[in-house]
């Protein structure tokens, strides 16, 4: 067993570091205000040089791992989660069609996606159907070579700006997964304000109301568009969403470190009160545990282990777990400056407890742990 | 070339790891009987495509080809 990074995925470190560090970080807090990020940005990101990485280029050929992915996913997390979370649903998409697309939908979309000329976005959630998706209403009805979708798609991360979606409707009773573009009569995207955290995911309902799509349209076979389909995107969702949790624990420990070295109460830094570093202990060592998490999924991923499935379920619940408690202790440390957007702990409680809801609520990934465990 | 009673008793094994309450039988039926879930479908083609390399595509996205431990064997032997 070797635990430590390739010289190679040490230099995409340094370098993501270093993008992230002047491109994002410094507007992070004003992509949240605005609730909007540019799209040369995500466009940037999205590119073969970043998280374009694991999809194939032109020759076919793969740039790199998921673990200099997870790195990446890390770097974006810890200074944007909602950033993270478009490019998160930007890669499930991608993932969906590498392994489950059609050959024209692999030829046409894949380049694309990879080069960030086509951004993408997932569409399971519905108004009443969260958890449940087995169950979801949106319908499919086959007729004369085409499919026509009707229906309602709720929180969907990025849907004010993707591109093409993919979408889970039912066909017949049998869940099944359709790319759909933006600008397809019958889709009406309809953007979602004011929410607490992900502020600047531009999140969006989409109503489908008799949108008709060819066959060239249904990714994967009828029936398996969510225990294939789906589930190869919820899978990396929660590999991207696992890492953006170690990256938002990361901040909070470095914004503590530096608040804590610097403040003083009663004649002494904050950093010398036990009770504070008995908050920072617990941020390190749940960092590092969710972060050799996080390697092993990567390394399952990147072998293809069938037990990838698992381990990054585990990854995520725990990621996402430690990151809200990381964020909660980083406001307690920071007393009433925490609560303030002057301070960008408070942003970052905001956008860890949404990581605990989404790529399946942790509810749902305790349930998947615990039956794996019988 | 593996033999198709070696196919089967490797994919049993790997069945058996997560149907822990069943003596399981070669035509059994697996997933129209909900003996095994969405989950665990994605899981049994990340362990064909790596014990015998061989790469599950779009167009093998039928029941018929995963519903049973004969089933499957069958489609692992066409592939390999």
């Amino acid at each position: 067993m070797k635990i430590e990074l390739s010289s190679s995925q040490s230099e995409k470190k340094e370098k993501f570091i270093a993008f992230v560090n002047n491109e994002i970080t410094p507007y992070a807090d004003q992509f949240d205000r605005n609730e909007k990020i540019p799209k040369e940005i995500i466009q940037h990101l999205t590119s073969h040089e970043y998280a374009g990485m694991i999809l194939p280029d032109k020759e076919g050929n793969h740039n790199s791992d998921m673990i200099s992915y997870g790195l990446l996913c890390e770097e974006i997390g810890k200074a944007s989660a909602s950033l993270l979370s478009i490019i998160t649903v930007h890669g499930m998409v991608g993932q969906s069609l590498l392994k489950w697309g059609s050959s024209f939908q692999k030829e046409y979309w894949l380049p694309k996606l990879a080069k960030g000329e086509a951004i993408g976005a997932f569409a399971l959630t519905e108004p009443h159907i969260g958890s449940d998706a087995k169950n979801i209403g949106t319908s499919a009805i086959f007729s004369n070579g085409s499919y026509t979708l009707n229906g309602k798609k709720k929180w969907i991360s990025c849907g004010q700006m993707a591109d093409i979606f993919l979408i889970i409707a039912q066909c017949d009773g049998k869940p099944s997964a359709f790319l759909i573009e933006k600008d397809q009569p019958g889709l009406s995207i309809l953007p979602i304000h004011d929410m607490m955290g992900f502020k600047s995911a531009m999140l969006a309902e989409l109503h489908l109301d008799g949108c008709i799509v060819g066959e060239k349209n249904l990714v994967g076979r009828l029936g398996f568009g969510f225990s294939h389909v789906g589930t190869t995107a919820l899978n990396h969702g929660r590999y991207c969403i696992g890492w953006g949790g170690v990256g938002i624990a990361q901040a909070c420990l470095d914004a503590s470190l530096d608040y804590t070295a610097k403040r003083k109460q009663f004649g002494t830094y904050l950093k010398d009160h036990q009770l504070i570093k008995r908050m920072i202990a617990d941020m390190v060592t749940n960092i590092k545990a969710a972060r050799m998490l996080c390697y092993h999924a990567g390394y399952l991923n990147e072998t293809g282990d069938p037990d990838l499935i698992m381990e990054t379920s585990i990854a995520k619940y725990f990621a996402s777990k430690i990151a809200t408690k990381a964020a909660n202790d980083a406001v307690q440390i920071h007393g009433a400056n925490g609560c303030s957007s002057k301070y960008p702990v408070e942003r970052y409680m905001r956008d860890a407890k949404i990581l605990e809801i989404i790529e399946g609520s942790n509810e749902i990934q305790q349930v998947i742990i615990a039956d794996y465990a019988y | 070339m593996m033999k198709t009673d070696e196919i089967k008793e490797e994919i049993k094994k790997f069945l058996s790891k997560y149907i822990k309450k069943t003596d399981l039988e070669d035509d059994m039926e697996l997933f129209t009987s909900r003996l095994i879930n969405s989950l665990f479908a994605m899981q049994l083609v990340l362990y064909l495509e790596k014990q015998y390399k061989i790469k599950v595509e779009n167009e093998d996205l039928d029941i018929k080809n995963f519903n049973t431990i004969n089933l499957i064997t069958a489609f692992v032997e066409r592939k390999i």
